[in-house]
């Protein structure tokens, strides 16, 4: 590191179309160079910043041993707050007054790093090659000796990451069967209950404008993979004017008397579509806006979901009570690898139905 | 010492001090019980009286027999007392302008008028009743099982703490913090505007009430300091980038720059 006090910049920058070196700026002293008034300022400045440091650490340490510390919301709030903003002045000021201090007082004069080149020296080039060498001669990896300390020592490389890797893949999923994907808890004569307290709904329950949040009956009892079938099995059980619905072709025994029950699982990427908007009968996905019309088939209104929601077929049972005819005749939620292996589920539900 | 105190009160005070009581407490009793000890006493001329408000206020929408406009005002036959208590006793109805929905405004009736009118709406057909006192009070609710059931039902549009929030094309989830107990169970009864209806089968009134002990105990606020008006991530995004990276970025051009 070298320093150049070179301080005009009158020269022209080329000569004969070669740049030259233009130096460095003008250097301008400061006011706290030339003043000390100005330096006896900045300092004052500068220690006053310290001293807010000083005055938040110790607002912080009196603020934890005055203020009331019960479990009160209001209290814990109060003490948050007032640690956060003690600790707050404490950091903020110790930084401020470095930076001041840097600024106003410390030594202002230009520095100047030379480059060298990047490349090494030829000789130091040629030493670190030799030096490669040597080792592997020593060590023989080059040569056929020692092939038991060479074989086991590739084996280890290979397996040591296993230690690691199988644990964390194993963690990802207990199932690894991609065809849970196309299925749900739903079955013919499983009942639709409320979510979460999983008890079963009845028809009659559900007037003019009602919207149920459903889980399958029994969910609640599951003792595996219970998150995993309630993230797949969620529904949401409306009724709308019957005169308002439009039955989709194929779909006519789907419904009861104006109920419908469509997948809660946004078609986009999964998210809950919960959103209900009773007066259009739209139904909004909270996460990218995608707009469902549930009286025409949960087809897409708006928004970046590019296939209707998924309808389960409903009936009633002998005792009054809403029951599941099947499972859904098609995957829930997001688009996924093989959705459509073995043909497409959306375009016609009514032929994949021997395939459950 | 008896003596002591006979000395310094005068003979009437605990005469006054009843009084005082009894005064507060008839006052808290309108404030919070209100409307509802009326309407169970709804006499037909309340229903009368409340015929000509209807006629005078109501009917240019809803038609003089409340049977409804198609396209323009629903039929009010069967909606109940419940729900003309929430309409107008949030100031949403009568609208003034007709928008993606109506909004919340200062009441333009007083007490006895809604009373009047949902006692005559409720003559109409049979509907949701408003709740008492007792049912929407939060003191009697469990807040940890409203919770559950807030978040199950509700929160998608009201918010995780029912801060509010956006709905489609202008119109949106209203903020529940200063929604009265007995206007957020008949909200619930009787779905509102964009709202779905959430009945007692659905929701038994005792979750209903356990609803509105949770947001109850949202008035406690948030524990860890200043909220950001709780509407989810989109406000608190706002203040992280715009107003967190302001900041650093402020503070970067400060420490590069030349002092004077």
């Amino acid at each position: 590191m070298s320093t150049d006090e070179k301080q005009h910049t009158s020269e022209p920058t080329h000569v004969d179309g070669e740049w030259v070196n233009p130096g460095l700026p003008y250097h301008r002293p400061r006011r706290s160079d030339t003043d000390p008034k100005a330096a006896n300022k900045a300092e004052r400045q500068t220690a006053a910043l310290f001293g807010l440091s000083i005055l938040g650490t110790i607002a912080a340490v009196v603020a934890y041993f005055v203020l009331d510390d019960s479990q009160e919301i209001a209290s814990i709030r109060t003490m948050n707050i007032a640690l956060g903003i003690g600790i707050g002045f404490a950091m903020l000021g110790i930084g401020l007054g470095a930076i001041h201090w840097a600024r106003t007082l410390m030594r202002d004069h230009e520095m100047v790093e030379e480059r060298h080149e990047l490349r090494s020296s030829e000789e130091g080039r040629a030493g670190a090659i030799q030096n490669l060498k040597d080792g592997a001669e020593d060590s023989g990896l080059t040569t056929s000796r020692r092939t038991l300390l060479k074989g086991s020592l590739v084996t280890a490389v290979l397996l040591a990451p296993l230690a690691v890797l199988v644990p964390q893949i194993a963690n990802m999923g207990g199932d690894w069967k991609v065809s849970n994907l196309r299925h749900t808890m739903w079955a013919k004569g499983v009942r639709l209950a409320r979510d979460p307290d999983g008890t079963p709904i009845k028809a009659a329950d559900v007037t003019l404008g009602s919207v149920f949040h459903v889980i399958p009956e029994g969910l609640n009892e599951l003792e595996h993979h219970k998150i995993e079938e309630k993230a797949k099995a969620v529904v949401l059980l409306i009724r709308l004017d019957p005169r308002d619905l439009k039955i989709q072709p194929g779909r006519e025994d789907w419904s009861f008397d104006g109920i419908v029950a469509y997948s809660k699982i946004c078609t986009h990427v999964g998210c809950p579509v919960a959103l209900y908007e009773q007066q259009t009968h739209h139904l909004l996905c909270p996460c990218h806006q995608s707009t469902f019309d549930v009286a025409d088939g949960c087809k897409v209104v708006f928004g970046p979901a590019k296939r209707p929601l998924p309808q389960l077929p409903i009936t009633v049972d002998d005792e009054g009570y809403i029951v599941a005819k099947s499972d859904f005749l098609e995957p829930v939620g997001p688009s996924y690898w093989d959705r459509l292996k073995g043909g497409d589920a959306t375009e016609a539900p009514a032929e994949t139905e021997g395939s459950h | 010492m008896n003596s002591l105190a006979r000395r310094r009160y005068s003979k009437s005070a605990p005469l006054l001090l009843v009084m005082f009581l009894l005064g507060t407490l008839t006052a808290i009793g309108f404030v919070v019980g209100g409307s509802s000890a009326k309407a169970t006493t709804a006499s037909a001329d309340d229903i009368a009286e409340g015929q000509k408000l209807f006629a005078a206020n109501c009917a240019s929408c809803h038609g003089l027999e409340a049977q409804g406009t198609d396209g323009v005002a629903p039929s009010l036959i069967g909606v109940g007392a419940a729900a003309v208590d929430f309409q107008v006793g949030t100031g949403r109805m009568p609208m003034q302008a007709s928008g993606p929905q109506a909004p919340q405004k200062k009441p333009q009736f007083d007490e006895k008028e809604i009373a009047q009118l949902a006692a005559f709406v409720a003559s109409l057909g049979e509907g949701p009743a408003i709740p008492t006192a007792e049912m929407v009070d939060p003191a009697l609710g469990d807040p940890a099982n409203g919770m559950q059931i807030f978040r199950t039902n509700c929160a998608m549009c009201h918010g995780s703490i029912g801060g509010g929030g956006a709905l489609t094309q202008g119109k949106f989830a209203p903020n529940l913090w200063s929604t009265s107990p007995t206007h957020i169970y008949e909200a619930m009864l009787v779905g509102p505007q964009s709202m779905p209806v959430f009945n007692d089968a659905n929701i038994t009134p005792e979750n209903k009430r356990d609803i509105i002990a949770y947001l109850d105990f949202q008035q406690q606020g948030s524990p860890g300091g200043l909220q950001l008006g709780s509407i989810g991530p989109v406000a608190e995004g706002f203040w992280g980038w715009l107003v967190g990276l302001g900041l650093i970025i402020a503070s970067t051009i400060y420490v590069g720059a030349r002092a004077s």
